[in-house]
């Protein structure tokens, strides 16, 4: 995809999504214009700024028909591809990150993310990733759980037991 | 000016606090960190740390927060100057000196020049910031909900006019971040709206830390993973004491440029859409053309690396001057420590200087404080921040990744808000790459609950009539500047035309 095609696909998913803004609004039952005795009406500031998101689209729009923007002339590739595979492995890196946490809980998560991205990826020695990998969970429990008196997602019953006991003993030995 | 004098005693005073000193130290250095990581800078390391702070006082929190901001500024310099990629956006123009200095050997000279006009720049914006605050605040004190939306305007038509990116792509973020700010119960009418999918989750709202996080560290971090692929080359630095002794000579060479840059990066820096990269990159054109010598920029001229760095500097505190004044914030970074001063639980605006003095002017004695700190940890870390930036991004990367999905978390207690910020970052991943800047929308949406209030509570006292904002001066005046500056572009334009048509004829 150029980056030509890719501001055309933006432009018209903005102004479909302005569209729906509006739609959402006017069909919330949510009045969109003045209330006699109460003033402007709940829907009025987000459905005449929807508007004027749905206008700047079209504008876009207009302007990349007349060529108007740089990004409307660049044939490009979208996403260069030797950079491809470092963005989309880092951002779906962070969605499985997310569903480990629903599910194993955050601390097993963080250290599976850690060797990934440490071992994995950047190919480091075990000192570095054994470090990262340990210390990174140790460090969040310290921060969040200790200091800040967090509850982190802990996953599913058998994680969270296993984990209620390291809270325990912090319980045990120090209240 | 006595009282002046006398709050800022106790300002400081509560600076030399042993944890709020602490605190300045810690901020100091983790702006220099971010400061210096490149793809990494204030506002960045402010969204990402803003939850951190829940673990302190308002006051110290603002403390650290706003020492992060000042030491981000001092800490772009080092990659911009050793690597020749700038550390954050802001230390862009230092680039464009301190690189061939670096390749001629003289790097410890421009590391130095940078410190040192950053300090000055730093203490000139603070004495002006001393001075305007509390005159503005109890100039501002007379405001009513007519003059505070039309201040936004004001603040938004700055995007329009000077923030320099594609008109209607602007206007889309600012409006994307004002509609965004109105998702969950209307809080005049205490009628849901927007709640997409009839997901419950939506009714709280989204909060502006997801937006904030998800923009500036989700989708920054991938930005960064892609720019700066490849090699990176480091230059060599000799430092020793005998050199930096000599190198602080050099300050009669660049203190013109140095003053030049402090005024105006302070100015600059109170305009919503400016702040500090453009103050740096327009000290900079000033410096080159005030000079005796201006074919000598680009290739080394150490002026040329004090003028951007003394503006920065002083942007980085003008643009605190509005938010804590009108709550109004003067650059991305204030508006996340605007959204941050919401969470604590304080009111922005004018009121806050006298019901919360000890925050205020906690946070002015502070700024004196932690411009010697970071002067001192600048020029002593040097070393250690040059084998920093030799860190690989595969350390970097995942740790700031955690940071940001826990930080979230942290401040919201539910998952729902991690999925919405990886969604925000990868969206602003691809709005970015496609030149829709995406500032004006994270200070939308901290503004945007104020604007609406404002606006309404306007038109009901008006009954609807809306000349009640051109009936005040005040907010008349604001109106005709933001009309103003949203035509400079097609004014500009036009006379460009015209200049261009007329050697034709």
């Amino acid at each position: 995809m150029t980056v030509r095609t890719a501001e055309l696909i933006m432009a018209i998913a903005l102004l479909l999504a302005s569209l729906g803004l509006m739609a959402n609004i006017y069909f919330g039952d949510l009045n969109i214009g003045w209330v006699p005795g109460r003033g402007p009406g709940a829907g009025m500031w987000p459905f005449w700024l929807s508007l004027g998101m749905a206008l700047s689209s079209v504008a876009t729009l207009f302007r990349w028909v007349t060529g108007a923007t740089p990004e409307s002339r660049n044939t490009e590739p979208f996403v260069a591809p030797e950079t491809i595979f470092l963005v989309s492995v880092s951002a779906i890196s962070i969605l499985v990150l997310l569903l480990m946490m629903t599910f194993i809980g955050t601390y097993f998560a963080l250290m599976i993310f850690m060797f990934f991205f440490v071992r994995v990826l950047g190919k480091h020695g075990w000192v570095a990733t054994m470090g990262m990998v340990i210390g990174t969970p140790v460090f969040v429990y310290l921060l969040f759980e200790v200091a800040l008196t967090k509850y982190l997602p802990k996953g599913l019953p058998v994680f969270e037991e296993m984990f209620l006991a390291v809270d325990n003993l912090r319980y045990a030995l120090f209240y | 000016m006595e009282t002046v004098i006398t709050a800022l005693g106790s300002g400081l005073l509560e600076a030399f606090q042993p944890l709020n000193l602490f605190m300045i130290f810690a901020g100091c250095l983790a702006g220099l960190f971010v400061g210096c990581m490149p793809g990494l800078g204030s506002v960045n390391g402010v969204a990402i740390l803003l939850p951190v702070t829940f673990l302190v006082p308002p006051t110290t929190a603002i403390i650290f927060l706003a020492a992060l901001y000042y030491g981000a500024m001092y800490g772009g310099a080092i990659s911009s100057i050793t690597l020749g990629i700038p550390g954050a956006s802001t230390a862009v123009a230092t680039v464009f000196d301190g690189r061939p200095m670096a390749q001629q050997g003289k790097a410890d000279k421009a590391l130095m020049a940078a410190a040192i006009a950053s300090f000055i720049g730093g203490s000139v914006s603070i004495v002006l910031f001393t001075l305007f605050a509390p005159p503005l605040a109890a100039f501002a004190l007379k405001f009513g909900p007519q003059e505070e939306f039309a201040l936004m305007l004001l603040a938004f038509a700055t995007f329009i006019g000077l923030g320099g990116d594609d008109i209607p792509k602007t206007i889309f973020s600012i409006l994307l971040g004002l509609v965004l700010a109105a998702v969950g119960f209307d809080i005049i009418s205490g009628r849901p709206r927007l709640i997409f999918f009839d997901m419950v989750e939506f009714q709280r709202g989204i909060g502006f830390l997801v937006l904030a996080i998800g923009v500036y560290g989700v989708g920054e971090m991938l930005w960064t993973l892609e720019t700066t692929k490849g090699t990176v080359q480091m230059h060599k630095v000799n430092i020793g004491w005998q050199r930096m002794k000599e190198n602080f000579k050099d300050v009669k060479i660049y203190i013109n440029s140095t003053w030049l840059g402090s005024f105006l990066g302070f100015f600059v820096g109170t305009l919503p859409a400016a702040g500090a990269t453009p103050a740096a990159l327009m000290s900079y054109g000033l410096s080159k053309t005030f000079s005796k010598d201006p074919d000598s920029y680009g290739k080394g001229n150490i002026s040329g690396v004090a003028a951007p760095e003394a503006a920065n500097n002083a942007a980085s505190t003008g643009s605190m001057l509005p938010m804590i004044t009108l709550g109004i914030p003067g650059s991305p970074t204030t508006a996340i420590l605007l959204g941050g001063m919401i969470i604590w639980g304080l009111r922005p605006g004018p009121l806050l200087f006298t019901e919360s003095p000890d925050f205020v002017w906690g946070l002015i004695g502070s700024m004196y404080v932690a411009n010697f700190v970071t002067v001192i940890l600048n020029i002593a870390l040097i070393p250690v921040f040059i084998r920093v930036l030799a860190m690989p991004f595969t350390m970097l990367t995942p740790v700031i990744f955690t940071l940001c999905v826990l930080g979230v978390f942290a401040t919201t207690d539910r998952m729902f808000d991690n999925w919405l910020m990886l969604i925000i970052g990868v969206m602003a991943y691809f709005l970015r790459k496609l030149n829709y800047p995406v500032a004006p929308a994270v200070l939308a949406i901290v503004l945007g609950p104020l604007a609406e209030r404002s606006l309404r509570q306007s038109l009901i006292s008006s009954q609807g009539d809306a000349m009640t904002f051109f009936e005040r001066p005040i907010s008349l005046v604001c109106i005709l500047i933001a009309l103003l500056l949203v035509s400079y572009p097609l004014i500009a334009k036009m006379l460009k035309k015209r200049n261009a048509q007329q050697p034709a004829q």
